[in-house]
């Protein structure tokens, strides 16, 4: 799993709550800041910055629940995306 | 009597793809109406088809669909100039617009199969459905509730003030379920679904708002929208974010329609032998017209350019665009009517109905005072305070 794609996303979760502490195994559901405006914009986030769509059967909550879990996805949905590509 | 004019004849001549072309459409076709729209209540079956002809309901759809591929700096273009001429037949986009790309970013593959391209050629019209009796843009106060049930959903609720209710073909309701807030396309036809207009509204009288019931109506797993869980609440905060956007572009729209009859008719209104434009109060205010109208149409076309590259900086940045589009479009339809003295009470010119549809403007798709708290906050979060 790429560093930097962690790195991205901390800097994102960083950037909305700088006065949290989040590390990447933090479940930032627990930390109790998450609504619908917040998942809107880490989704865009997430799509534009790696170059992925992440479908309807993906936008699961043990998906977004870490930086780890997000890093994960990312990786997942990159893959599948170079797959289909070659 | 000659049969009527077949829409494909139409849409060969006149489809709408741009600015201009939505200028020349809207010039012919909506603006010399508007008033009269207002004073009926209602627009038109001739003119929504005409529209449907012109590609005009949904045109940011894909062309296999029967879209354009529009993006979204053209739409709100095409946006603006539909609220330049009449904002009852723009706030008919607005919410066709939300239920067509909430179904295009969230439908699952038979959802846009059925509907999509009937949504592009305006043969199915959308509505919007979230404000309640007792919660309008506030989704936690939403009462109505969708109870998964033998493979299926019940729907109960009330929803009101909703744009086109009277009229549109397919809702996009939100309810409360087990978990979150679900998003569902519900036919109007669909057993259990009343329908009842709100009549008398101040502004935006032809929009044909209703109240619409949803009594124990049965739908079926495919009528959900999106995803479930956490991120059900997604889709309505997109759809409220484009619905936003419409809205602002639809209030400089407005601005300009202010400038534009004020214009002509202080070049050709006297007062003391002088035309009114050479009073340097009048200058004043239409100056504060040209500059304000400039001003919105830059935060508007700023957020479409953040959509189109699916920034998520653009909800703020539409936020900032719909608060101050708004408010400016309020101001400046008032003094339009001051300029206009007893003529801009009346029915012979825009500038009353401009009045009325401008202070709707300020409410509709989230209060500005709902807008201002957001945008602060945003703006403490941005600072790291």
């Amino acid at each position: 799993m790429a560093e930097n794609v962690k790195d991205q996303i901390l800097g994102f979760l960083e950037s909305r709550f700088p006065d949290v502490e989040i590390p990447e195994t933090e479940d930032i559901f627990q930390l109790g800041f998450v609504n619908s405006l917040f998942a809107m914009e880490l989704v865009m986030f997430i799509e534009k910055t790696f170059g992925v769509t992440i479908p309807n059967d993906e936008l699961r909550l043990d998906n977004f629940r870490t930086v780890k879990s997000m890093a994960e996805l990312v990786d997942r949905r990159t893959a599948l995306a170079e797959t289909a590509e070659v | 009597m000659s049969p009527a004019r077949p829409v494909l004849e139409v849409l060969e001549s006149g489809a709408v793809h741009d600015r201009a072309s939505a200028r020349a459409f809207v010039d012919e076709h909506i603006a010399p109406r508007a008033n009269g729209f207002e004073r009926d209540g209602r627009i038109p079956e001739e003119l929504l088809e005409r529209m449907g002809a012109a590609g005009l309901w949904a045109p940011f759809l894909p062309r296999e669909s029967g879209g354009a591929d529009m993006d979204m700096v053209t739409l709100g273009e095409v946006h603006e100039e539909v609220g330049r001429g009449c904002s009852s037949v723009r706030s008919l986009l607005t919410v066709h617009t939300m239920l067509s790309w909430a179904l295009r970013r969230w439908g699952s593959d038979a959802q846009r199969e059925r509907w999509e391209s009937e949504l592009a050629r305006g043969t199915t019209l959308g509505a919007f459905c979230l404000s309640e009796p007792g919660a309008g843009s506030d989704a936690a106060g939403i009462a109505s509730t969708a109870v998964e049930s033998g493979g299926g959903w019940t729907l109960n609720g009330t929803k009101k003030w909703i744009t086109n209710g009277q009229r549109a073909d397919l809702y996009l309701v939100f309810a409360r379920t087990a978990g979150s807030i679900g998003a569902f396309l519900v036919p109007r036809d669909t057993p259990g679904v009343q329908v009842c207009p709100i009549p008398e509204i101040l502004g935006t009288r032809a929009s044909m708002l209703a109240e619409v019931t949803f009594r124990d109506v049965r739908l079926g797993p495919e009528s959900l929208l999106g995803p479930s869980g956490f991120t059900a609440g997604m889709v309505l905060t997109g759809t409220l974010d484009l619905g936003r956007y419409s809205v602002a572009t639809g209030s400089v729209g407005i601005i300009q329609a202010c400038l534009e009859a004020c214009a002509a008719y202080t070049n050709q209104r006297e007062v003391g032998g002088s035309a009114l434009r050479n009073l340097q109060l009048i200058q004043a205010k239409v100056s504060d017209m040209v500059t304000d109208v400039r001003a919105a149409r830059l935060l508007c076309h700023e957020a479409g350019r953040l959509k189109d590259a699916r920034d998520s900086t653009t909800i703020m940045a539409t936020w900032v665009a719909k608060y101050f589009a708004s408010t400016r479009a309020a101001t400046h339809a008032s003094e339009a009517v001051q300029i206009h003295g007893a003529n801009g009470c009346g029915p012979d010119y825009p500038v009353a109905r401009l009045y009325r549809d401008s202070k709707v403007m300020e409410i509709i798709e989230g209060s500005n005072e709902i807008q201002r708290v957001t945008i602060a906050g945003e703006a403490y979060r941005e600072m790291k305070l």
